[in-house]
């Protein structure tokens, strides 16, 4: 890959925590090298924030290699930005063009709670798997693990929902602040496991009604969480969450 | 001598004789007795989860947003266990015997053998809480070979094998903190523990989206907070992980065990610049079909797809025919760093070699062709059905590749060098992972218990599970059966006081000093010195310039760091500035460590201490020991040695040729 060098314009959303009111600041980072990646460039900007006795930004990241789930920008209008698949802290900056302007802000919805700058709280998240996102089984009840063989198909499909990170990108990305791709992700990840299926319908009722109480907004069928999801959850895992639902609901043998 | 607390009798039945011999806490005690457990990865979540599950009132804490977004996520290639499901002549002795030869000598018989015992229940209770585990087309489990070992025992989920254990573990725990058992403290950060009376009685943390410091009483401990591979400022690990709870329990008088002993991944991307902030692995994995080369000419210009075959110099396969690409860790960074010193590296920076995929597409391709009963495939049908075998295999690990390097692995080969990845050094604990400190515990890979000098690859998802699930549950409660009429100790006790003001002096000294230099720039500083002489190759000289180095650079940094806004909001800046405050102390810790071991094993390589042929040379008369150091002074430490008995195993040089 041939390597160049970039200056560019920032416009990030700066607020300092939860109540205040916040804003866009304008910066100018100069000397991007075409193979940082995206945070790496927001390093370096925030270390001359720090040299020029200015607040750095702050955002959320740890693993930077795409499987925390923890970094979460909407660049340029995109949740993760512009690369298809890809998380933000994948980005590299090859991605853009000397002259460029970036506009990076949070991820917004009622439910995600801005805590400063780009940072905000996901923990709705983890009170909806709280309502019934897993198996209940004890250490130490299980039996041998292939007692019970799983068709290479419904494996592979349960893993392809499982790989969620829990971003909230679907979230972003919806006009309704909708977290049903999230929550389908779990629901088909879990119930087309045999271990899965007895609590199938309590838990599909539970994480949807977790979700309505969170704050999250209804799905009108756009798609724009499918194409923001770095990890590529299809919305037909939204098709299989409405049959469970109905199927829970209708048959109400609990 | 330190005793480790390893049952007596026969090596197979001392963990049985443990449990049923240790004591119990009946469940209407249960109740009343309060665990806390700092850091929910693998460890931290499987412990708290099953502790909630016997009925214990746990609070478990993390400094991340949600405890599913712990380091434990970015395993990628697997875990190992003893299920020997496919025949291969695996069993518990074999996994007992592979980790402890692969820990060049250096780790406890009797840990290691219960590790191999419960193995395979670590992947009987993941598949059952829906852990999907990659499956053959009859639907029963698969497995994949991995370095050090003749045998295919690792159990994988693509290269998200840790994310999914994690997810697994992470649902256990909400289901208890959805059952009231376990209370959750997210972006929370533990600053110190409480001692009462000589025990451990509790914590001091911070609400890092306020900055309030908060206390925190529980009946033990439980410090389950990773690895401290940072300190070398790039590595593998996530950007957060950091030695902070596990340097201030030693410094209240937790021994820290074996602190040099570092593992150096062999399949990292390779440094592209200055402003680098972290290290990808490319799973070990990737070696079972990769084959690793480089150039026969010194500073051979040529791209690699126009180097012909007998102008390549697989040197793993050269040196190591019995294992080839599939030796340990140590061993094959060491080899890469070998070549690449000698003027063989590829790469603009000359610090690379290749691992190369495209002799496993063209056999891939030909089996698959064959399976579909294609006669004469042409070459490039061979290609792309060999692409497509791979890409199921390691498909999200070439993607990676990809978006870091903007190279496509499939056509050309990738370009990998060692990089920082485990510290097989911790906290010491023993056979009940208790630290030195009475109700104080340590697992997953912040204690140093398993690996010995090196750990084999998918063994630390194995360990931290095994503690957490199969270990800690039976060992604590042989110690929290004495603690019943233990009431809780309300935090307005002196002690608590004491502790958090001592806390709270800390953080205000870190902002007053107000300083030129960043906390960044400083822990880079701190990792250039770690790397260059308590890295991949160490000596004398070299140890002892690190120390001086380190220890002018905790002065400079005690007077001269700059740590934007303040205290009691949001403050990742502040929070980063204590952890390498922290960093800066164990650095010194690990050289003087690394210092006073004159032998080389497993990742520790003493330059002045090898054979013939460039390999690690032990001293087994002379260094047959676990070093446990105690925190005395400022840069003081005594040793203490906890001596290593081998009853079943003869040490022998080890060796994969
Ligand atoms: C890229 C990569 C790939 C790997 N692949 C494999 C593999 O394929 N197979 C394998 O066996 N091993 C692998 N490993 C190693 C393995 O992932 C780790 O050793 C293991 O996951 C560590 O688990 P843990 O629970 O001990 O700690 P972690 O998962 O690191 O969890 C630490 C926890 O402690 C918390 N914490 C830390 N400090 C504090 C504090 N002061 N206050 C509050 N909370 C705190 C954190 O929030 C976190 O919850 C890999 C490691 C890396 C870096
Ligand atoms: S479904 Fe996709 S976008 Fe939504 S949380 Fe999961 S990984 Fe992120
Ligand atoms: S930092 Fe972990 S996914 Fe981006």
């Amino acid at each position: 890959m041939e390597h160049y060098n970039m200056n560019l314009t920032l416009k990030v959303w700066r607020q300092r925590n939860s109540k205040e009111k916040g804003r866009f600041e304008t910066y100018k980072v100069e000397n991007i090298s075409s193979e940082m990646s995206f945070l790496e460039m927001f390093d370096v900007l925030n270390e001359k924030l720090i040299t020029e006795d200015k607040e750095p930004i702050a955002f959320d990241h740890d693993c930077r290699e795409g499987i925390c789930g923890a970094c979460s920008m909407y660049i340029n209008g995109k949740p993760h930005g512009p690369w298809k698949a890809n998380t933000v802290c994948q980005l590299h900056m090859r991605a853009f063009n000397d002259g460029d302007t970036i506009v990076v802000e949070p991820w917004r919805a009622k439910a995600f709670p801005v805590i400063k700058d780009l940072v905000v709280d996901r923990s709705a998240f983890d009170r909806i798997i709280q309502a019934g996102g897993f198996i209940s089984v004890n250490t130490g009840n299980a039996v041998d693990a292939n007692a019970i063989p799983v068709d290479k198909e419904s494996a592979d499909k349960s893993f392809a929902a499982a790989a969620c990170i829990g971003c909230g990108a679907c979230v972003a990305a919806c006009k309704n602040s909708s977290a049903m791709l999230f929550v389908s992700a779990k629901v088909a990840h879990l119930s087309l496991l045999p271990q899965g299926s007895p609590e199938r319908k309590t838990r599909v009722v539970a994480m949807i009604n977790q979700m309505d109480k969170e704050g999250f907004g209804a799905c009108t069928n756009t798609n724009a969480c499918e194409a923001a999801c770095p990890k590529e959850i299809l919305v037909t895992n939204i098709g299989r969450l409405n049959h469970e639902y109905m199927t829970a609901t209708f048959t109400a043998d609990k | 001598m330190l005793d480790a607390k390893i049952p007596e009798g026969n090596l197979n039945s001392k963990w049985t004789d443990y449990k049923g011999h240790c004591k119990l806490v009946n469940p209407a005690n249960k109740r009343r007795l309060e665990v806390i457990i700092v850091g929910t990865g693998l460890a931290g979540a499987s412990a708290a989860a099953s502790l909630g599950e016997l009925g214990y009132k746990v609070k478990a804490f993390c400094f991340q947003d949600s405890p599913r977004r712990a380091h434990s996520i970015a395993a990628q290639g697997g875990i190992n266990a003893a299920k020997n499901y496919q025949n291969d002549g695996d069993s518990i002795f074999r996994l007992f015997y592979d980790t402890i030869k692969g820990g060049d000598y250096r780790s406890r018989e009797g840990n290691v053998h219960r590790l191999a015992e419960v193995s395979a229940n670590i992947i009987d209770q993941c598949v059952a809480q829906g852990v999907p585990f990659a499956r053959e087309y009859g639907g029963l489990l698969s497995n994949r070979s991995f370095g050090g070992v003749q045998v295919q025992r690792t159990f994988y989920a693509a290269g998200q094998t840790g994310q999914q254990l994690l997810i697994g573990a992470y649902q256990a725990l909400e289901r208890q903190v959805a059952l009231g058992n376990v209370a959750m403290y997210s972006r929370h950060e533990m600053l110190d523990v409480v001692l009462i009376d000589g025990k451990t009685r509790g914590i001091i943390c911070r609400n890092l989206i306020t900055g309030e410091l908060e206390r925190h009483f529980g009946h033990a401990v439980l410090l389950c907070t990773g690895g401290y591979g940072n300190v070398f400022y790039l590595s593998t690990n996530a950007m957060g992980c950091n030695v902070t709870a596990a340097w201030k329990a030693h410094k209240k008088g937790a021994y820290f065990g074996n602190p040099c002993f570092t593992q150096i991944h062999p399949t990292c991307i390779p440094v592209s610049g200055e402003y680098q902030s972290k290290l990808t692995l490319m799973s070990e994995s990737l070696r079972n079909d990769g084959r690793i080369w480089v150039p026969k000419k010194q500073n051979d210009a040529r791209k690699p797809n126009d180097i012909p075959e007998d102008e390549r110099d697989y040197y793993l396969e050269r040196r190591y025919p019995a294992f080839g690409n599939l030796v340990p860790r140590d061993v094959a960074s060491r080899a890469a760093k070998e070549r690449c010193d000698a003027g063989y590296g590829v790469g603009s920076s000359k610090q690379a070699v290749y691992l190369d995929y495209a002799d496993a597409i063209q056999r891939y391709g030909k089996i698959e062709a064959g399976k579909q009963g294609i006669h004469n495939p042409s070459s490039e049908q061979i290609k792309q059905l060999g692409d497509e075998v791979v890409k199921e295999k390691y498909g999200n690990l070439f993607d990676m590749y990809e978006k870091i390097t903007g190279e496509n692995p499939y056509e050309v080969p990738m370009r990998i060098y060692p990089a920082v990845h485990y510290t097989m050094g911790g906290l010491w604990v023993d056979y009940e992972l208790q630290t030195t400190v009475p109700g104080l515990y340590c697992l997953g890979e912040a204690n140093f218990s398993d690996h010995g000098a090196n750990r084999l690859g998918a063994s630390a998802l194995m360990q931290g599970l095994a503690d957490g699930y199969f270990v800690i549950p039976y060992t604590i409660g042989n110690y929290l059966a004495d603690e019943i009429r233990t009431k809780e100790i309300p935090t307005t006790h002196p002690e608590f006081e004491e502790t958090e003001k001592t806390v709270a002096a800390r953080i205000e000294k870190l902002m007053s000093i107000k300083g030129n230099e960043t906390v960044e720039s400083l822990h880079k500083r701190l990792g250039k010195i770690m790397w260059d002489k308590c890295g991949m190759a160490r000596n004398a000289a070299g140890l002892k310039e690190a120390i001086e180095e380190i220890r002018a650079l905790k002065k400079e940094f005690w007077s001269n760091v700059k740590i934007p806004g303040s205290i009691d909001e949001f403050n990742p800046e502040l929070d980063k500035a204590g952890r390498v405050a922290d960093f800066i102390e164990l650095g010194e810790l690990m050289c003087i460590d690394a210092l006073e071991r004159n032998e080389s094993c497993g990742g520790h390589f003493r330059e002045e201490y090898q054979t013939e042929d460039g390999e690690a040379k032990r001293d087994d008369e002379n260094y047959m020991y676990v070093s446990a150091w105690e925190y005395k002074a400022d840069e003081q430490w005594d040793l203490h040695k906890e001596e290593l008995k081998y009853d079943v195993v003869h040490p022998t040089q080890r060796s994969y040729k």
